[in-house]
């Protein structure tokens, strides 16, 4: 397997990445349309680019994540980003009733929501690292212990909740590609454009922060304000990906170790636009395949949950939990 | 010059570096020796800012460490840890490349490839250049870990104990290594070194460390002395002059 992978070159699997990811595009945008082509392009445009932002916001957050772990089984939430998200909306639909929580603007829930998984990720991260023991580990492991808190309060509150109005909640925390909040398409695209930017600008230290903290620091990188930087970054990206579409645990693994596996090289230059490719692939192809093939019998969330399940095993088996 | 005043670091109420001042000057090769636990790792990680201090002050050349910019310091002084742990797949090439870094953010000029391939053949890593460090042997990784710190370009070079798990040739060879760094291109080396042997032969001073204070300093002459090792080590030991050096036998 290694073998075969070293003899193409990082560009060239980038290059063949992004055909695939560019094939399943169109063929999501052409295949078996009937009647208006106006219709369809906007249409099938909105669930695109929202499947397109989603691609871009799990694999970008989750090998960064990867990245500054130093662990390649782990993804944000781990540290219980997904959990918060599905507190925020259990405790949105507990207060407002599911008809005041239908009716706040959507934009202002998004605003609401990223500010709060910034802010607890940012809380989080500096009460652990200001102290004595400055472990990333201590992080990973307070954030799962609170991500089972989170989950819990969740499930107690929905329990107490009003049948009715638990099943607009469960439609709101279920991931779903096919209706993606086509509210929010405008203002994740600002959001992820802002945090690209800002990710062009320390790319050069991608690559020196896999080499891990103290390495990192030796060679001048400014390892606590940067590591700081790149959490607020991936809450941002999570909360992106969440409020499009729900809750997504294993996507992101499945990607990242996709990339991290087929890349002949471990530089971000070449592993962040594969996995991002190759999440394009998974989502777009896979709602492709889903649409023409199993004619909506089935939901992409659920396959991609099952094979990315299946591959956290195999990553686990054979040991590359590093 | 590496100027250490007063440094203190300590876990709970236990001190691990103890008020502990010295001058390490410009140039030559500095050992570090002590028991376990006598804080030489982690003196060393302090002057390299890996970690922060509890009180004290560290120059390098008149660069406090603890604020001047991590970029601006990193092209003065280098340092090699005990456990490099790296997830990413690295060939020696890539790892050794990361050397360049302080000084080109990870776009490498003509310079830094020509500074790359010199540091890569002087470790003698030439053939291995494209494999990667998992596919290497102890040695051949502790090499190149060196070829990265040589990479780095910089005054100051610390290395923690770089012969640990390494044979008796691949220990000399990195000795050597190291003394000819301070010697061909006026270096400052300071090493952890557990061998009193190798400090023996390999220094110009030798430091010594107990109980996160500083013991004894001086030259290997001085320091290489039954008196003085035994209240270093506690260990019963003679001293026999072979040539020039002087080997300390504490094995019986």
């Amino acid at each position: 397997m290694q073998a075969d992978t070293r003899r193409i070159s990082p560009a060239g699997m980038l290059l063949v990445t992004a055909a695939l990811a560019l094939l399943s595009m169109l063929a999501f945008m052409t295949l078996g349309a009937k009647g208006s082509w106006a219709f369809i392009l906007s249409f099938r445009g909105t669930k695109l680019a929202g499947m397109i932002l989603v691609a871009y916001a799990i694999a970008v957050s989750t090998i960064l994540f990867q990245t500054i772990s130093g662990n390649r089984i782990l993804t944000p939430s781990i540290i219980g980003f997904d959990a918060m998200y599905a507190l925020l909306q259990t405790v949105m639909v507990f207060a407002l009733g599911a008809a005041g929580a239908n009716a706040v603007d959507p934009r202002l829930q998004f605003v609401i929501e990223t500010a709060a998984m910034v802010g607890f990720s940012v809380l989080l991260f500096r009460a652990l690292f200001s102290g004595a023991t400055r472990s990333l580990h201590l992080l990973m492991l307070v954030g799962i212990i609170l991500g089972g808190l989170f989950r819990s309060l969740s499930s107690f509150l929905q329990r107490i909740l009003d049948p009715n109005e638990f099943v607009v909640l469960q439609d709101r925390l279920f991931a779903s590609f096919n209706t993606v909040n086509a509210d929010l398409l405008g203002i994740s695209a600002v959001a992820v454009v802002a945090v690209t930017f800002i990710l062009w600008r320390l790319f050069p230290t991608f690559d020196v922060l896999s080499l891990g903290r103290e390495s990192a620091i030796g060679l001048g990188v400014d390892h606590h304000r940067t590591v700081t930087i790149l959490l607020v970054l991936i809450a941002v990206l999570v909360s992106v990906s969440t409020a499009l579409v729900g809750p997504v645990t294993f996507f992101g693994l499945l990607v990242a170790s996709l990339a991290w596996q087929i890349t002949p090289t471990a530089s971000h230059r070449f592993v962040l636009p594969i996995a991002v490719c190759l999440a394009i692939v998974t989502l777009v192809g896979g709602q492709v395949i889903l649409e023409r093939l199993f004619a909506f019998n089935t939901a992409l969330s659920i396959v991609i949950e099952f094979v990315g399940g299946l591959v956290f095993i195999f990553l686990l088996v054979r040991g590359s939990a590093r | 010059m590496i100027e250490i005043r007063d440094v203190t670091k300590s876990y709970g109420s236990s001190a691990v570096v103890d008020r502990v001042s010295m001058t390490l000057p410009a140039g030559g090769l500095t050992s570090i020796i002590g028991p376990n636990g006598a804080g030489k790792s982690t003196l060393l990680s302090i002057v390299s800012r890996l970690m922060p201090m509890d009180g004290g002050q560290v120059l390098v050349d008149g660069l406090d460490v603890s604020t001047t910019a991590g970029d601006v310091l990193a092209r003065r002084l280098s340092i090699m840890r005990q456990d490099n742990h790296i997830t990413a797949r690295l060939s020696v090439r890539d790892l050794v490349s990361f050397g360049r870094y302080p000084y080109s953010k990870g776009r490498l000029t003509a310079d830094d490839v020509e500074h790359i391939a010199r540091s890569i053949t002087y470790v003698g890593l030439g053939a291995f250049e494209h494999r990667f460090l998992d596919e290497l042997s102890g040695g051949q990784r502790q090499r190149a870990f060196i070829a990265m710190v040589l990479c780095q370009d910089t005054d100051y070079m610390l290395f923690d104990e770089p012969l640990n798990n390494l044979d008796m040739k691949h220990a000399v060879e990195t000795m050597k290594l190291l003394r000819r760094l301070a010697d061909d291109f006026g270096k400052t080396v300071v090493v952890v070194l557990h061998d009193i042997n190798f400090a023996s032969t390999y220094s110009d001073r030798i430091v010594a460390m107990r109980d996160g204070r500083l013991a004894f300093e001086g030259t290997p002459e001085d320091m290489i002395e039954p008196a003085r090792l035994q209240a270093i080590f506690d260990v019963d030991c003679r001293v026999h002059a072979v040539g020039d050096t002087r080997l300390v036998n504490y094995f019986e």
